[in-house]
Protein backbone atom coordinates (compact mmCIF):
# COMPACT_ATOMS: atom_id res chain seq x y z
CA UNK A 1 0.00 0.00 0.00
CA UNK A 2 0.89 3.30 -0.85
CA UNK A 3 1.01 6.37 1.77
CA UNK A 4 -1.82 7.85 -0.42
CA UNK A 5 -3.94 4.93 -0.10
CA UNK A 6 -3.31 5.01 3.30
CA UNK A 7 -4.27 8.51 3.65
CA UNK A 8 -7.26 8.02 1.72
CA UNK A 9 -8.25 5.16 3.54
CA UNK A 10 -8.57 7.26 6.93
CA UNK A 11 -10.81 10.09 5.35
CA UNK A 12 -12.64 7.59 4.28
CA UNK A 13 -13.03 5.96 7.12
CA UNK A 14 -14.69 9.18 8.48
CA UNK A 15 -16.51 9.60 6.15
CA UNK A 16 -18.38 6.74 5.68
CA UNK A 17 -19.28 7.32 9.60
CA UNK A 18 -20.72 10.82 9.05
CA UNK A 19 -23.04 9.64 6.42
CA UNK A 20 -24.04 6.61 8.64
CA UNK A 21 -22.57 4.13 6.46
CA UNK A 22 -22.27 1.62 9.22
CA UNK A 23 -22.17 -1.74 7.75
CA UNK A 24 -19.35 -0.49 5.42
CA UNK A 25 -17.67 1.26 8.04
CA UNK A 26 -17.47 -1.88 9.71
CA UNK A 27 -16.27 -3.81 7.13
CA UNK A 28 -13.45 -2.18 7.97
CA UNK A 29 -12.09 -3.95 10.43
CA UNK A 30 -10.27 -6.82 10.67
CA UNK A 31 -11.20 -10.26 12.67
CA UNK A 32 -9.81 -9.45 15.54
CA UNK A 33 -10.19 -5.46 14.87
CA UNK A 34 -10.84 -2.93 18.06
CA UNK A 35 -12.37 0.32 18.05
CA UNK A 36 -10.72 1.79 21.90
CA UNK A 37 -11.68 5.08 23.52
CA UNK A 38 -9.46 4.84 26.65
CA UNK A 39 -10.25 6.52 29.73
CA UNK A 40 -6.95 8.55 30.31
CA UNK A 41 -4.17 9.58 28.83
CA UNK A 42 -1.67 7.08 27.74
CA UNK A 43 -3.77 4.01 29.21
CA UNK A 44 -1.72 0.87 28.69
CA UNK A 45 -4.42 -1.52 28.37
CA UNK A 46 -8.14 -1.81 27.59
CA UNK A 47 -8.63 -5.15 29.75
CA UNK A 48 -8.02 -4.25 33.20
CA UNK A 49 -8.70 -0.68 33.20
CA UNK A 50 -11.74 1.00 32.22
CA UNK A 51 -12.84 2.75 28.84
CA UNK A 52 -15.04 4.67 27.59
CA UNK A 53 -15.12 2.40 25.03
CA UNK A 54 -13.44 -0.87 23.79
CA UNK A 55 -15.34 -3.10 21.40
CA UNK A 56 -14.82 -6.09 18.96
CA UNK A 57 -16.60 -6.61 15.97
CA UNK A 58 -19.15 -8.65 18.03
CA UNK A 59 -19.98 -5.40 20.13
CA UNK A 60 -19.86 -2.76 17.14
CA UNK A 61 -22.20 -5.03 15.75
CA UNK A 62 -24.54 -4.61 18.75
CA UNK A 63 -24.02 -0.70 18.23
CA UNK A 64 -24.93 -0.55 14.65
CA UNK A 65 -27.52 -2.84 14.69
CA UNK A 66 -29.54 -1.34 17.94
CA UNK A 67 -28.87 2.20 16.15
CA UNK A 68 -30.68 0.57 13.12
CA UNK A 69 -33.57 0.02 15.37
CA UNK A 70 -33.63 3.84 16.43
CA UNK A 71 -34.37 3.53 20.16
CA UNK A 72 -35.37 5.33 22.70
CA UNK A 73 -32.08 7.99 22.94
CA UNK A 74 -32.47 8.18 19.26
CA UNK A 75 -35.38 10.24 19.39
CA UNK A 76 -33.67 13.12 18.16
CA UNK A 77 -31.34 11.31 15.86
CA UNK A 78 -27.63 12.51 16.46
CA UNK A 79 -25.82 13.02 13.40
CA UNK A 80 -21.47 13.48 13.18
CA UNK A 81 -19.43 15.18 11.67
CA UNK A 82 -15.74 14.68 11.46
CA UNK A 83 -13.16 17.31 10.51
CA UNK A 84 -9.38 15.26 9.73
CA UNK A 85 -6.13 17.12 9.63
CA UNK A 86 -3.66 15.54 7.39
CA UNK A 87 -2.87 11.82 8.72
CA UNK A 88 0.72 11.25 9.06
CA UNK A 89 2.34 7.84 8.72
CA UNK A 90 4.11 7.37 12.14
CA UNK A 91 5.40 3.65 12.04
CA UNK A 92 5.57 1.18 9.33
CA UNK A 93 6.57 -1.79 10.11
CA UNK A 94 6.34 -5.21 7.40
CA UNK A 95 2.51 -5.17 7.05
CA UNK A 96 1.54 -2.55 9.85
CA UNK A 97 1.19 1.10 9.71
CA UNK A 98 0.78 3.72 12.19
CA UNK A 99 -0.98 6.70 11.56
CA UNK A 100 -1.89 9.29 13.53
CA UNK A 101 -4.60 12.29 12.60
CA UNK A 102 -5.32 15.01 14.84
CA UNK A 103 -9.63 15.36 14.16
CA UNK A 104 -12.31 17.34 15.78
CA UNK A 105 -15.26 15.61 16.15
CA UNK A 106 -19.20 16.92 16.48
CA UNK A 107 -22.28 15.26 17.48
CA UNK A 108 -25.54 17.13 17.01
CA UNK A 109 -28.90 16.02 18.17
CA UNK A 110 -32.24 18.32 18.52
CA UNK A 111 -31.01 21.88 19.59
CA UNK A 112 -27.80 20.44 21.21
CA UNK A 113 -24.33 20.27 19.50
CA UNK A 114 -21.59 18.56 21.22
CA UNK A 115 -17.94 18.78 20.27
CA UNK A 116 -14.54 16.99 20.72
CA UNK A 117 -11.06 16.87 19.68
CA UNK A 118 -8.05 14.92 20.31
CA UNK A 119 -6.21 12.22 17.98
CA UNK A 120 -6.88 9.04 16.60
CA UNK A 121 -4.31 6.55 16.44
CA UNK A 122 -4.90 3.87 13.43
CA UNK A 123 -3.19 0.42 13.18
CA UNK A 124 -3.93 -0.59 9.82
CA UNK A 125 -2.90 -3.72 7.67
CA UNK A 126 -3.23 -4.99 4.70
CA UNK A 127 -5.98 -7.77 3.67
CA UNK A 128 -6.50 -8.56 0.21
CA UNK A 129 -4.46 -5.51 -0.85
CA UNK A 130 -6.56 -3.39 0.96
CA UNK A 131 -5.93 -1.76 4.69
CA UNK A 132 -8.21 -2.72 7.16
CA UNK A 133 -8.10 -1.26 10.85
CA UNK A 134 -7.02 -3.53 13.47
CA UNK A 135 -7.15 -1.35 15.90
CA UNK A 136 -8.54 2.25 15.84
CA UNK A 137 -7.51 4.27 18.96
CA UNK A 138 -9.07 7.69 19.84
CA UNK A 139 -7.50 9.85 22.14
CA UNK A 140 -10.29 12.30 23.55
CA UNK A 141 -8.37 15.55 24.69
CA UNK A 142 -11.15 15.73 27.40
CA UNK A 143 -11.09 11.51 28.34
CA UNK A 144 -11.06 12.38 31.95
CA UNK A 145 -13.93 15.29 32.06
CA UNK A 146 -17.62 14.24 33.06
CA UNK A 147 -19.20 13.92 30.02
CA UNK A 148 -22.71 13.51 28.62
CA UNK A 149 -24.13 10.41 26.09
CA UNK A 150 -21.55 10.46 23.34
CA UNK A 151 -24.28 8.46 21.17
CA UNK A 152 -21.94 8.05 17.66
CA UNK A 153 -18.96 6.80 16.57
CA UNK A 154 -15.58 9.26 17.39
CA UNK B 1 -43.71 26.62 42.52
CA UNK B 2 -41.58 27.83 45.54
CA UNK B 3 -41.85 29.24 49.05
CA UNK B 4 -41.29 25.71 50.75
CA UNK B 5 -38.59 26.52 52.57
CA UNK B 6 -40.70 27.87 55.81
CA UNK B 7 -43.86 25.47 55.28
CA UNK B 8 -43.11 21.98 56.35
CA UNK B 9 -46.34 20.72 56.12
CA UNK B 10 -46.75 21.95 52.69
CA UNK B 11 -43.38 19.67 51.98
CA UNK B 12 -44.72 16.65 53.61
CA UNK B 13 -47.51 17.17 51.24
CA UNK B 14 -45.76 16.52 48.25
CA UNK B 15 -45.34 12.91 49.63
CA UNK B 16 -48.53 10.73 49.52
CA UNK B 17 -48.39 7.25 50.25
CA UNK B 18 -48.90 6.50 46.75
CA UNK B 19 -47.34 9.27 44.62
CA UNK B 20 -45.04 11.90 44.71
CA UNK B 21 -45.79 15.68 43.93
CA UNK B 22 -43.70 16.75 40.26
CA UNK B 23 -42.06 19.37 42.19
CA UNK B 24 -39.71 17.03 44.25
CA UNK B 25 -37.88 17.03 40.87
CA UNK B 26 -38.35 19.79 39.29
CA UNK B 27 -38.30 22.55 41.54
CA UNK B 28 -35.04 24.68 41.96
CA UNK B 29 -35.76 25.17 45.45
CA UNK B 30 -37.02 21.75 46.59
CA UNK B 31 -33.46 21.16 45.49
CA UNK B 32 -31.73 23.14 47.51
CA UNK B 33 -33.87 22.31 50.59
CA UNK B 34 -32.44 18.89 49.70
CA UNK B 35 -28.89 19.75 49.54
CA UNK B 36 -29.37 20.89 53.02
CA UNK B 37 -31.73 18.52 55.27
CA UNK B 38 -31.03 15.07 53.11
CA UNK B 39 -27.69 15.13 51.79
CA UNK B 40 -26.13 17.26 54.40
CA UNK B 41 -27.46 15.24 57.42
CA UNK B 42 -26.78 12.35 56.27
CA UNK B 43 -23.92 9.49 55.75
CA UNK B 44 -22.80 10.47 51.89
CA UNK B 45 -20.24 8.57 50.59
CA UNK B 46 -17.07 10.24 49.67
CA UNK B 47 -14.73 7.50 48.70
CA UNK B 48 -12.55 4.34 49.90
CA UNK B 49 -9.40 4.36 52.17
CA UNK B 50 -7.66 2.83 49.24
CA UNK B 51 -7.54 5.85 47.09
CA UNK B 52 -5.37 7.54 50.14
CA UNK B 53 -2.82 4.80 51.38
CA UNK B 54 0.07 7.25 52.40
CA UNK B 55 -0.23 10.31 55.24
CA UNK B 56 -1.43 13.29 53.56
CA UNK B 57 -3.07 11.95 50.29
CA UNK B 58 -6.31 13.24 50.20
CA UNK B 59 -9.28 12.96 47.93
CA UNK B 60 -11.95 15.72 46.79
CA UNK B 61 -15.72 15.15 46.47
CA UNK B 62 -18.91 17.60 46.42
CA UNK B 63 -21.34 16.82 49.12
CA UNK B 64 -24.67 18.27 48.86
CA UNK B 65 -22.87 20.03 46.35
CA UNK B 66 -20.29 21.68 49.09
CA UNK B 67 -16.53 21.03 48.51
CA UNK B 68 -15.22 18.66 51.26
CA UNK B 69 -11.84 16.73 50.95
CA UNK B 70 -10.86 14.06 53.15
CA UNK B 71 -6.76 13.43 53.81
CA UNK B 72 -5.27 10.47 55.38
CA UNK B 73 -3.34 11.00 58.47
CA UNK B 74 -0.19 10.19 60.31
CA UNK B 75 -1.53 8.26 62.49
CA UNK B 76 -3.57 5.71 59.74
CA UNK B 77 -6.70 7.95 60.43
CA UNK B 78 -9.09 9.44 58.14
CA UNK B 79 -10.04 12.85 58.70
CA UNK B 80 -12.68 15.19 56.14
CA UNK B 81 -13.20 19.11 55.96
CA UNK B 82 -14.61 21.09 53.79
CA UNK B 83 -12.02 22.19 51.53
CA UNK B 84 -12.46 26.02 51.80
CA UNK B 85 -9.37 27.85 53.00
CA UNK B 86 -10.31 29.85 56.92
CA UNK B 87 -9.42 32.84 55.41
CA UNK B 88 -10.62 34.03 52.27
CA UNK B 89 -12.77 31.07 51.59
CA UNK B 90 -10.61 29.74 48.19
CA UNK B 91 -10.97 25.88 47.34
CA UNK B 92 -7.72 24.79 49.11
CA UNK B 93 -7.08 21.74 46.68
CA UNK B 94 -8.32 22.08 42.97
CA UNK B 95 -7.22 18.32 42.17
CA UNK B 96 -9.30 15.52 42.09
CA UNK B 97 -6.54 13.53 44.52
CA UNK B 98 -2.86 13.93 44.84
CA UNK B 99 -0.83 14.62 48.16
CA UNK B 100 -0.69 17.72 50.52
CA UNK B 101 2.75 17.60 51.60
CA UNK B 102 3.93 18.44 55.07
CA UNK B 103 1.51 21.78 54.87
CA UNK B 104 -1.81 22.37 52.97
CA UNK B 105 -1.43 25.36 51.68
CA UNK B 106 -3.52 27.84 49.80
CA UNK B 107 -2.48 29.16 46.68
CA UNK B 108 -4.37 32.77 47.15
CA UNK B 109 -2.27 34.06 50.42
CA UNK B 110 -0.12 30.99 51.25
CA UNK B 111 -2.29 30.31 54.80
CA UNK B 112 -1.31 26.83 55.75
CA UNK B 113 -2.83 23.90 57.33
CA UNK B 114 -1.53 20.69 58.92
CA UNK B 115 -3.40 17.49 57.76
CA UNK B 116 -5.45 17.22 61.20
CA UNK B 117 -6.68 20.72 59.97
CA UNK B 118 -5.35 23.06 62.09
CA UNK B 119 -3.69 26.61 60.70
CA UNK B 120 -0.55 26.02 60.84
CA UNK B 121 0.90 29.58 59.90
CA UNK B 122 0.25 33.03 57.94
CA UNK B 123 2.63 35.15 56.22
CA UNK B 124 3.36 38.10 58.32
CA UNK B 125 1.01 37.46 61.16
CA UNK B 126 2.40 40.62 62.71
CA UNK B 127 -0.22 42.42 61.27
CA UNK B 128 -3.02 40.65 63.45
CA UNK B 129 -1.29 41.78 66.51
CA UNK B 130 -4.35 43.49 68.65
CA UNK B 131 -6.99 42.48 66.44
CA UNK B 132 -8.42 39.76 67.98
CA UNK B 133 -7.66 36.77 65.95
CA UNK B 134 -7.25 34.53 68.31
CA UNK B 135 -11.34 34.36 68.62
CA UNK B 136 -12.63 34.68 64.93
CA UNK B 137 -13.72 31.98 62.93
CA UNK B 138 -10.34 31.73 60.44
CA UNK B 139 -8.19 31.31 63.30
CA UNK B 140 -10.12 27.80 64.01
CA UNK B 141 -8.75 26.10 60.82
CA UNK B 142 -10.47 23.89 58.58
CA UNK B 143 -14.04 23.00 59.23
CA UNK B 144 -13.83 19.13 60.06
CA UNK B 145 -16.88 16.54 58.89
CA UNK B 146 -17.71 13.58 60.62
CA UNK B 147 -16.87 10.54 58.94
CA UNK B 148 -17.68 6.68 59.46
CA UNK B 149 -15.60 4.30 57.63
CA UNK B 150 -17.04 0.94 56.64
CA UNK B 151 -15.09 -1.73 55.16
CA UNK B 152 -12.66 0.63 53.78
CA UNK B 153 -15.67 3.10 52.30
CA UNK B 154 -15.31 6.65 54.04
CA UNK B 155 -18.79 7.92 54.19
CA UNK B 156 -18.99 11.88 55.88
CA UNK B 157 -22.13 13.90 57.40
CA UNK B 158 -21.61 17.53 57.04
CA UNK B 159 -24.39 18.39 59.59
CA UNK B 160 -23.54 18.41 63.06
CA UNK B 161 -26.75 16.93 63.88
CA UNK B 162 -28.19 13.70 62.27
CA UNK B 163 -28.29 10.40 62.70
CA UNK B 164 -25.72 8.04 63.47
CA UNK B 165 -24.03 5.78 60.77
CA UNK B 166 -25.27 2.54 62.04
CA UNK B 167 -28.71 3.96 62.94
CA UNK B 168 -29.17 5.16 59.36
CA UNK B 169 -27.87 2.36 57.35
CA UNK B 170 -29.38 -0.21 59.54
CA UNK B 171 -29.18 -3.81 58.35
CA UNK B 172 -29.06 -2.45 54.90
CA UNK B 173 -24.70 -2.93 55.42
CA UNK B 174 -24.78 -6.27 54.92
CA UNK B 175 -24.61 -6.01 50.99
CA UNK B 176 -20.95 -3.97 51.55
CA UNK B 177 -19.67 -7.01 53.93
CA UNK B 178 -21.14 -9.38 50.74
CA UNK B 179 -19.21 -7.54 48.33
CA UNK B 180 -15.70 -7.50 50.25
CA UNK B 181 -15.76 -10.56 51.82
CA UNK B 182 -15.62 -11.50 47.89
CA UNK B 183 -12.12 -11.07 48.20
CA UNK B 184 -10.45 -14.25 49.81
CA UNK B 185 -8.74 -12.03 51.90
CA UNK B 186 -11.75 -10.16 52.86
CA UNK B 187 -10.14 -6.54 50.94
CA UNK B 188 -10.82 -4.50 48.37
CA UNK B 189 -8.99 -1.94 46.61
CA UNK B 190 -10.74 0.85 44.09
CA UNK B 191 -8.56 0.03 40.67
CA UNK B 192 -8.94 0.97 36.84
CA UNK B 193 -10.15 4.36 36.79
CA UNK B 194 -13.72 5.95 37.17
CA UNK B 195 -16.13 6.82 34.76
CA UNK B 196 -17.44 10.38 34.98
CA UNK B 197 -21.34 10.19 33.21
CA UNK B 198 -23.18 13.82 33.30
CA UNK B 199 -26.98 13.36 33.76
CA UNK B 200 -29.36 16.59 32.99
CA UNK B 201 -31.79 14.93 35.26
CA UNK B 202 -32.82 15.25 38.55
CA UNK B 203 -30.19 12.55 41.07
CA UNK B 204 -33.50 10.71 42.41
CA UNK B 205 -34.66 9.39 38.57
CA UNK B 206 -30.91 7.73 38.95
CA UNK B 207 -31.61 6.31 42.59
CA UNK B 208 -34.82 5.56 41.64
CA UNK B 209 -33.78 3.59 38.67
CA UNK B 210 -31.58 1.20 40.38
CA UNK B 211 -34.21 -0.83 41.65
CA UNK B 212 -36.43 -0.15 38.65
CA UNK B 213 -37.07 -3.70 37.93
CA UNK B 214 -39.71 -2.71 35.35
CA UNK B 215 -37.92 -0.78 32.72
CA UNK B 216 -34.83 -3.01 31.20
CA UNK B 217 -37.38 -5.12 28.98
CA UNK B 218 -38.69 -1.96 27.60
CA UNK B 219 -35.66 0.62 28.22
CA UNK B 220 -33.33 -1.88 27.36
CA UNK B 221 -34.50 -3.91 24.24
CA UNK B 222 -32.63 -2.37 22.04
CA UNK B 223 -29.45 -2.69 23.06
CA UNK B 224 -30.29 -6.07 25.56
CA UNK B 225 -32.73 -7.53 22.88
CA UNK B 226 -30.00 -6.74 20.36
CA UNK B 227 -27.13 -8.56 22.11
CA UNK B 228 -29.55 -11.55 22.70
CA UNK B 229 -30.27 -12.04 19.11
CA UNK B 230 -26.87 -11.94 17.80
CA UNK B 231 -26.24 -14.55 20.10
CA UNK B 232 -29.12 -16.56 19.52
CA UNK B 233 -27.18 -18.76 16.88
CA UNK B 234 -24.60 -20.03 18.67
CA UNK B 235 -24.62 -23.60 20.04
CA UNK B 236 -25.67 -24.07 23.86
CA UNK B 237 -21.40 -25.06 24.58
CA UNK B 238 -19.91 -22.29 22.78
CA UNK B 239 -17.71 -20.67 24.65
CA UNK B 240 -19.95 -16.99 26.10
CA UNK B 241 -17.90 -14.09 25.52
CA UNK B 242 -17.71 -11.83 28.80
CA UNK B 243 -20.26 -9.14 26.91
CA UNK B 244 -22.77 -11.66 26.05
CA UNK B 245 -22.97 -12.79 29.44
CA UNK B 246 -22.75 -9.46 31.21
CA UNK B 247 -25.44 -8.10 28.55
CA UNK B 248 -28.14 -10.70 27.70
CA UNK B 249 -29.61 -10.85 31.14
CA UNK B 250 -31.03 -7.14 31.25
CA UNK B 251 -33.27 -8.63 28.17
CA UNK B 252 -34.88 -11.14 31.36
CA UNK B 253 -38.93 -11.35 31.39
CA UNK B 254 -41.22 -9.65 33.83
CA UNK B 255 -41.22 -12.65 35.89
CA UNK B 256 -37.51 -12.93 35.87
CA UNK B 257 -37.22 -9.98 37.35
CA UNK B 258 -40.19 -10.06 39.40
CA UNK B 259 -39.02 -13.55 41.31
CA UNK B 260 -35.79 -11.78 41.74
CA UNK B 261 -37.61 -9.55 44.91
CA UNK B 262 -36.93 -6.82 46.34
CA UNK B 263 -35.89 -5.58 50.07
CA UNK B 264 -36.31 -2.51 51.51
CA UNK B 265 -35.10 -1.19 55.04
CA UNK B 266 -36.30 2.04 56.87
CA UNK B 267 -34.26 5.01 55.98
CA UNK B 268 -34.62 4.74 52.10
CA UNK B 269 -32.57 1.75 51.63
CA UNK B 270 -32.93 -1.33 49.64
CA UNK B 271 -31.25 -4.19 47.08
CA UNK B 272 -33.35 -5.74 44.49
CA UNK B 273 -31.99 -9.45 43.75
CA UNK B 274 -32.68 -10.54 47.39
CA UNK B 275 -33.28 -14.61 45.62
CA UNK B 276 -30.82 -14.32 42.12
CA UNK B 277 -30.12 -11.41 39.48
CA UNK B 278 -28.81 -10.73 36.29
CA UNK B 279 -24.99 -11.62 38.00
CA UNK B 280 -26.16 -15.07 38.74
CA UNK B 281 -25.25 -17.10 35.66
CA UNK B 282 -21.66 -15.97 35.14
CA UNK B 283 -19.22 -18.99 34.60
CA UNK B 284 -17.47 -20.72 37.67
CA UNK B 285 -14.13 -20.40 38.85
CA UNK B 286 -13.15 -23.13 40.45
CA UNK B 287 -9.52 -22.28 41.73
CA UNK B 288 -11.71 -19.11 43.23
CA UNK B 289 -13.96 -21.17 44.72
CA UNK B 290 -11.70 -23.29 46.52
CA UNK B 291 -9.82 -20.39 47.73
CA UNK B 292 -12.73 -19.02 49.17
CA UNK B 293 -13.55 -22.25 51.42
CA UNK B 294 -10.34 -22.55 52.54
CA UNK B 295 -10.50 -18.41 53.93
CA UNK B 296 -14.06 -18.57 54.97
CA UNK B 297 -15.04 -22.36 55.38
CA UNK B 298 -18.06 -24.55 53.32
CA UNK B 299 -21.19 -22.75 54.88
CA UNK B 300 -19.76 -18.96 54.56
CA UNK B 301 -17.93 -19.34 51.33
CA UNK B 302 -21.25 -20.36 49.81
CA UNK B 303 -23.64 -18.33 51.92
CA UNK B 304 -21.17 -15.28 50.03
CA UNK B 305 -20.89 -16.78 46.23
CA UNK B 306 -24.75 -17.40 46.52
CA UNK B 307 -25.50 -13.85 47.34
CA UNK B 308 -25.62 -12.20 44.26
CA UNK B 309 -27.71 -9.02 44.58
CA UNK B 310 -28.76 -6.82 41.73
CA UNK B 311 -28.30 -3.19 43.16
CA UNK B 312 -28.17 -1.93 46.77
CA UNK B 313 -29.19 1.65 47.05
CA UNK B 314 -27.77 3.61 50.63
CA UNK B 315 -29.57 6.23 50.49
CA UNK B 316 -29.57 9.03 49.20
CA UNK B 317 -26.11 8.67 47.66
CA UNK B 318 -24.20 5.26 47.05
CA UNK B 319 -25.25 2.20 44.97
CA UNK B 320 -23.50 -0.64 44.81
CA UNK B 321 -23.12 -4.06 43.07
CA UNK B 322 -21.65 -6.46 45.04
CA UNK B 323 -21.75 -9.81 42.78
CA UNK B 324 -19.64 -7.59 40.03
CA UNK B 325 -17.85 -5.25 42.89
CA UNK B 326 -18.53 -1.53 40.79
CA UNK B 327 -20.42 1.29 43.16
CA UNK B 328 -22.12 4.33 41.00
CA UNK B 329 -21.94 7.17 43.33
CA UNK B 330 -24.24 10.42 42.99
CA UNK B 331 -23.16 13.75 43.02
CA UNK B 332 -25.88 15.91 42.70
CA UNK B 333 -25.14 19.70 41.05
CA UNK B 334 -28.57 21.04 40.14
CA UNK B 335 -32.38 20.14 40.32
CA UNK B 336 -31.62 18.99 36.59
CA UNK B 337 -27.76 18.06 36.38
CA UNK B 338 -25.70 15.12 38.21
CA UNK B 339 -22.71 13.78 38.20
CA UNK B 340 -22.82 9.95 38.28
CA UNK B 341 -19.35 8.58 39.08
CA UNK B 342 -18.80 4.84 38.38
CA UNK B 343 -15.68 3.00 40.04
CA UNK B 344 -14.30 -0.26 39.93
CA UNK B 345 -13.23 -2.50 43.39
CA UNK B 346 -10.34 -5.01 42.76
CA UNK B 347 -10.55 -8.05 45.21
CA UNK B 348 -7.26 -8.56 46.54
CA UNK B 349 -6.39 -12.23 46.63
CA UNK B 350 -8.93 -13.44 43.85
CA UNK B 351 -8.20 -14.05 40.17
CA UNK B 352 -7.52 -10.98 37.44
CA UNK B 353 -10.66 -12.30 35.74
CA UNK B 354 -12.91 -11.09 38.17
CA UNK B 355 -11.35 -7.19 37.75
CA UNK B 356 -11.93 -7.78 34.07
CA UNK B 357 -15.13 -8.24 34.37
CA UNK B 358 -15.94 -5.56 36.60
CA UNK B 359 -13.85 -3.28 34.14
CA UNK B 360 -16.23 -5.25 31.40
CA UNK B 361 -19.32 -4.28 32.63
CA UNK B 362 -18.64 -1.10 34.04
CA UNK B 363 -17.59 0.20 30.53
CA UNK B 364 -20.62 -1.84 28.88
CA UNK B 365 -22.75 -0.17 31.52
CA UNK B 366 -21.85 2.94 32.77
CA UNK B 367 -19.75 4.39 30.04
CA UNK B 368 -21.36 7.65 29.22
CA UNK B 369 -20.48 5.83 25.48
CA UNK B 370 -22.86 2.70 26.73
CA UNK B 371 -25.42 2.02 24.80
CA UNK B 372 -27.32 0.85 27.81
CA UNK B 373 -26.61 4.19 29.48
CA UNK B 374 -27.90 6.15 26.50
CA UNK B 375 -31.11 4.63 27.33
CA UNK B 376 -31.50 5.53 30.66
CA UNK B 377 -30.27 8.71 30.18
CA UNK B 378 -32.68 9.94 27.49
CA UNK B 379 -35.55 8.38 30.15
CA UNK B 380 -34.37 10.61 32.76
CA UNK B 381 -34.41 13.64 30.54
CA UNK B 382 -37.68 12.70 29.08
CA UNK B 383 -39.06 12.55 32.61
CA UNK B 384 -37.29 15.85 33.42
CA UNK B 385 -38.97 17.64 30.53
CA UNK B 386 -42.63 15.40 30.80
CA UNK B 387 -42.70 16.35 34.32
CA UNK B 388 -42.64 20.45 33.22
CA UNK B 389 -46.42 19.77 32.00
CA UNK B 390 -49.08 20.37 34.52
CA UNK B 391 -52.48 18.90 34.65
CA UNK B 392 -51.80 16.10 36.32
CA UNK B 393 -49.13 16.83 39.58
CA UNK B 394 -48.32 13.37 41.08
CA UNK B 395 -46.30 11.09 39.84
CA UNK B 396 -47.68 7.38 40.15
CA UNK B 397 -45.77 4.87 42.22
CA UNK B 398 -48.66 2.78 42.90
CA UNK B 399 -47.25 -0.85 41.48
CA UNK B 400 -48.15 -3.18 44.24
CA UNK B 401 -48.93 -1.05 46.85
CA UNK B 402 -50.04 -2.40 50.38
CA UNK B 403 -50.61 -0.21 53.09
CA UNK B 404 -49.25 -2.67 55.59
CA UNK B 405 -45.97 -2.24 54.04
CA UNK B 406 -45.68 2.07 55.93
CA UNK B 407 -43.35 2.05 58.66
CA UNK B 408 -41.84 -1.50 58.12
CA UNK B 409 -38.18 -1.22 58.82
CA UNK B 410 -37.17 -4.40 56.98
CA UNK B 411 -39.78 -6.19 54.38
CA UNK B 412 -39.33 -8.43 51.47
CA UNK B 413 -41.62 -8.43 48.62
CA UNK B 414 -42.03 -9.27 44.83
CA UNK B 415 -39.09 -7.59 42.89
CA UNK B 416 -41.69 -5.30 40.21
CA UNK B 417 -43.37 -4.20 43.43
CA UNK B 418 -42.13 0.08 43.20
CA UNK B 419 -41.62 -0.40 47.22
CA UNK B 420 -38.49 0.87 47.11
CA UNK B 421 -39.30 4.09 45.32
CA UNK B 422 -42.07 4.96 47.91
CA UNK B 423 -39.48 3.65 50.67
CA UNK B 424 -37.63 6.21 49.77
CA UNK B 425 -39.70 8.90 50.06
CA UNK B 426 -41.07 8.15 53.37
CA UNK B 427 -37.86 9.18 54.64
CA UNK B 428 -37.84 12.11 52.01
CA UNK B 429 -40.31 13.51 53.78
CA UNK B 430 -39.36 12.94 57.09
CA UNK B 431 -36.51 14.56 56.02
CA UNK B 432 -37.23 17.58 54.04
CA UNK B 433 -40.20 18.38 56.68
CA UNK B 434 -38.05 18.79 58.84
CA UNK B 435 -36.46 22.77 59.31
Amino acid sequence: MTEVEIVRFIYREARLLDEKRWDEWYELFTEDGHYWVPLTRDQPDAEFHTSLAYEDRLLLRLRIERLGRRPPSQHPESWSQHVLQAPEIESHDGEAWLTRTAFHYAEARGDEMQSYTGLVLHHLVEVDGKPRIRLKRVNLLNCEAALPSIQLFL
Amino acid sequence: MTGYRDDPARIGALVRDDAVHRDAYIDPGIFRIEMERVWARTWIYVGHVSQIPEPEDYLTADIATEPVLMIRQADGGVRAFRNRCAHKGAKLVADRSGNTGRFLRCPYHNWSYRADGSLAAIPLRQGYDGTGLECSEAVRGLRPVATSIYRGLVFARLSEDGPGFDEWFGGALSSIDYMADRSPEGEMEIAGGVLRYMHDSNWKFFVENLNDTMHPMAAHESSAGTAKELWADQPADAPKPMAIEQLVPFAGSYDFFDKMGVRVFENGHSWSGVHFSIHSAYAAVPEYEAAMVGAYGEARAKDILGTVRHNTVYYPSLTIKGAIQTIRVVRPIAVDKTLIESWSFRLKGAPDIFFKRNVTYNRLINSPMSVVGHDDQQCYRLLQEGLAAGGNEWVNLQRDYHPEERGAADLTVNGTSEISMRNQFRVWARLMSTP
